[in-house]
C-alpha cells in the first residue's frame, strides 16, 4: 500500500478486525493445543461474562468502580486545578510548595495503601483516597505549568485592556492554560483507572478489582479473572474516548494540533 | 534631506505624547546592557511615527516602555501631560498577530476590552470594527481558521473598539507575506484617516516607514540613540516611483549606512 493514498473507507475496519480475530484464533488454538485446563479459551471468558451478567454482580462491579473514580477523581479535580493555577499564578508560592510536590508525586499510590486503611479503614474511602492521590499530583502539575507556559503576550494584552487580576486569571490565563489542562486531566483520568483496580483488590469487597482478585481466590476462576481485565480494559479506553471529546471543543481545539 | 524636529505643519500642533531622557540598562547574570541611550522625542497628536532601526537595536523596548509595560532606568514619558505608570485602555498595543486570543471567536477577541459597556453599545461596537476591517462573514470564526492577515485585522480591531487614543504597533505586519503587508499597510492608513488615532510603528523595513509614517525616527544600533528624524511631507496616497519618496528613502538608506545596491 502506498502511504500517500488515503486507505480506502472498507480498509479502515478490515485490518482491525482481522487483526483482531487472528488474535482471538491464535489464543483459542493455543489453548486446545496446549491441553490447559486452567487457562481459558475465548469461548470461557465469554460464558464467564454471561454468567457475571446472569448474577447481575457485573453491573453493580462496574457501577461501584465507576462511584470510586468519580468521586476520588472528582475530589482531584476540584482541588488540583484551583491548587494548581495559585501555584502557577505565584511562583513564590510555587517555590515553597514544589519540593514537596515533586518528592510526593514519584511515590506510587499504591505505597499509600496501608497509611490510607490506618486512617480510613477498609472501604470505599480508603479507595477513593488512593485514587484521589493517584489523580491529584498530576493536575496540580498539569494546571501550574499550564498557566506559567501562557505567553506573556496574551497577559500583556490581557493588563492592556484594563482588567484587573482576579479578571486576567478567569479571562485570559484560565483560557489560555485551558489545552494544557485537559491534557493533565486526561491523564489524570488514566491513571484513576489504573489505581480503582488495584485499591479494590486490597481495601474493598466489590468493584471490578476486586472481582479480577476474588474470581483467583475463590476457586481459581481464570475465565472471570480474564472477564474483569476485558471489563476494566474497555471501561478505560471508553473513558479516555470521551474525555478526548473535550479537545475538540472549538475553545481549546487551538491548543491541540489535530488539524493544521 | 528634511531633518527637523518641529511638528509637521499639515497636522495639529499639540503634543501628544513626550519621552524625556529614556534610558533603559538591563542586568542579567551580573552584566549591564544598556540598551536606549536617553532618547528624547515628542509624538503630536493624530501623528503616525515610525521607529525604524535594525533588529534588536531597542526600538521595541523604546515601544515597551512607552506603553508603560516597561518602566525605563531613567527618564520619564507623559501622555497628555501625566506621567505613565503602566498599560492604560486608552492606549492599546497591537503584537503580530499572534497576540489574538486563539479561545475567542473574531467577536469575542473584538468584545474583549468592551466589558464594561452596555450589551447593545457593545453589539454595535463588533458590528462596526468587523466592517470596518472587512472580517464580515467572520464573526463566529476562530483565529486558527483565519489567514495571518485576517489575524492581524482581528487585533487591530481589538484595540480600535475600546476607542483608544493612541495605538502601538510592534513590527505587526513582519509575519506576514510581501503581497499582504502591503495591502495591510494600506488598510492601516485608511482606519488610521478615520479613526484619527496617534500611531507609533516599530519596523525594520525602510519601504515600510517612508509608506505609512508622517515622520520616521531612525534609530542607531544598541545602545540605541535617536540618530535622525525624517519628515515624510508625501501626501497619502503615497506614489512609491516618485522621485521624492526614492529621496527619502534613499537619504534613510545612506543614514543607515546600507548602499542601496543588491
Amino acid at each position: 500500500m502506498n502511504s500517500l493514498t488515503q486507505p480506502r473507507k472498507w480498509e479502515k475496519f478490515f485490518w482491525p478486525v482481522l487483526a483482531a480475530a487472528v488474535f482471538l484464533a491464535f489464543w483459542h488454538y493455543a489453548v486446545q493445543f496446549s491441553g490447559s485446563k486452567i487457562f481459558p479459551s475465548p469461548a470461557d471468558v465469554l460464558n464467564g461474562i454471561d454468567e457475571l451478567m446472569k448474577k447481575g454482580v457485573l453491573g453493580s462491579y462496574i457501577a461501584d468502580s465507576l462511584h470510586r473514580v468519580a468521586v476520588g477523581y472528582g475530589l482531584a479535580v476540584l482541588l488540583g486545578v484551583p491548587l494548581g493555577l495559585t501555584l502557577g499564578w505565584y511562583p513564590a508560592a510555587a517555590q515553597v510548595v514544589n519540593p514537596v510536590i515533586q518528592m510526593a508525586r514519584p511515590i506510587s499510590p499504591l505505597a499509600w495503601i496501608p497509611l490510607a486503611i490506618l486512617w480510613f479503614g477498609v472501604g470505599d474511602a480508603a479507595a477513593m483516597y488512593l485514587i484521589f492521590l493517584g489523580a491529584f499530583f498530576p493536575i496540580v502539575v498539569a494546571s501550574m505549568n499550564g498557566v506559567r507556559n501562557v505567553p506573556s503576550m496574551f497577559r500583556r494584552a490581557g493588563r492592556n485592556f484594563g482588567l484587573h487580576p482576579a479578571a486576567l486569571l478567569a479571562k485570559v490565563v484560565f483560557p489560555a492554560a485551558l489545552p494544557q489542562i485537559i491534557v493533565g486531566l486526561r491523564i489524570a483520568l488514566g491513571i484513576a483507572w489504573l489505581v480503582v483496580v488495584a485499591a479494590e483488590m486490597i481495601a474493598v469487597d466489590s468493584g471490578l478489582g476486586y472481582l479480577v482478585i476474588d474470581a483467583r481466590n475463590s476457586g481459581k476462576r481464570y475465565d472471570l479473572v480474564i472477564a474483569a481485565m476485558l471489563m476494566i480494559g474497555t471501561i478505560g479506553l471508553a473513558l479516555d474516548l470521551a474525555f478526548r471529546r473535550l479537545e475538540k471543543i472549538k475553545s481549546v481545539r487551538w491548543g491541540f494540533r489535530l488539524e493544521a | 534631506m528634511s531633518q527637523t524636529t518641529a511638528p509637521p505643519t499639515a497636522r495639529a500642533v499639540k503634543t501628544k505624547l513626550r519621552a524625556e531622557g529614556i534610558s533603559m540598562i538591563f542586568r542579567r547574570d551580573g552584566k549591564e546592557t544598556s540598551v536606549l541611550d536617553s532618547v528624547d522625542l515628542d509624538v503630536y497628536d493624530g501623528e503616525f511615527i515610525c521607529l525604524l532601526g535594525p533588529s534588536g537595536c531597542g526600538k521595541s523596548t523604546l515601544l515597551n516602555s512607552i506603553a508603560g509595560f516597561l518602566a525605563p532606568t531613567s527618564g520619564k514619558v507623559t501622555i497628555d501631560g501625566e506621567p505613565v505608570t503602566g498599560p492604560d485602555p486608552r492606549r492599546i498595543f497591537v503584537f503580530q498577530e499572534r497576540g489574538v486570543f486563539p479561545w475567542l471567536t473574531v467577536e469575542g477577541n473584538i468584545a474583549f476590552g468592551l466589558f464594561k459597556l452596555p450589551q447593545e453599545e457593545r453589539a454595535r461596537r463588533i458590528a462596526y470594527y468587523v466592517k470596518l476591517v472587512g472580517l464580515q462573514g467572520f464573526e463566529k470564526a476562530y483565529p486558527q481558521e483565519l489567514s495571518g492577515g485576517m489575524k492581524q485585522r482581528l487585533e487591530v480591531a481589538r484595540a480600535l473598539a475600546v476607542n483608544p487614543d493612541m495605538l502601538f504597533l510592534d513590527e505587526p505586519f513582519g509575519a506576514l507575506d510581501s503581497i499582504t503587508r502591503l495591502i495591510m499597510r494600506g488598510e492601516l492608513l485608511r482606519i488610521w484617516e478615520a479613526e484619527k488615532k496617534t500611531i507609533i510603528f516599530v519596523t525594520h523595513d525602510i519601504e515600510e516607514a517612508v509608506q505609512l509614517a508622517d515622520r520616521v525616527v531612525v534609530m542607531s544600533a544598541r545602545p540605541a540613540k535617536i540618530q535622525q528624524i525624517v519628515e515624510i511631507d508625501i501626501p497619502h496616497p503615497r506614489d512609491i516611483s516618485s522621485p521624492r519618496y526614492l529621496e527619502l528613502r534613499d537619504g534613510i538608506f545612506e543614514q543607515i549606512g546600507l548602499a542601496h545596491k543588491v
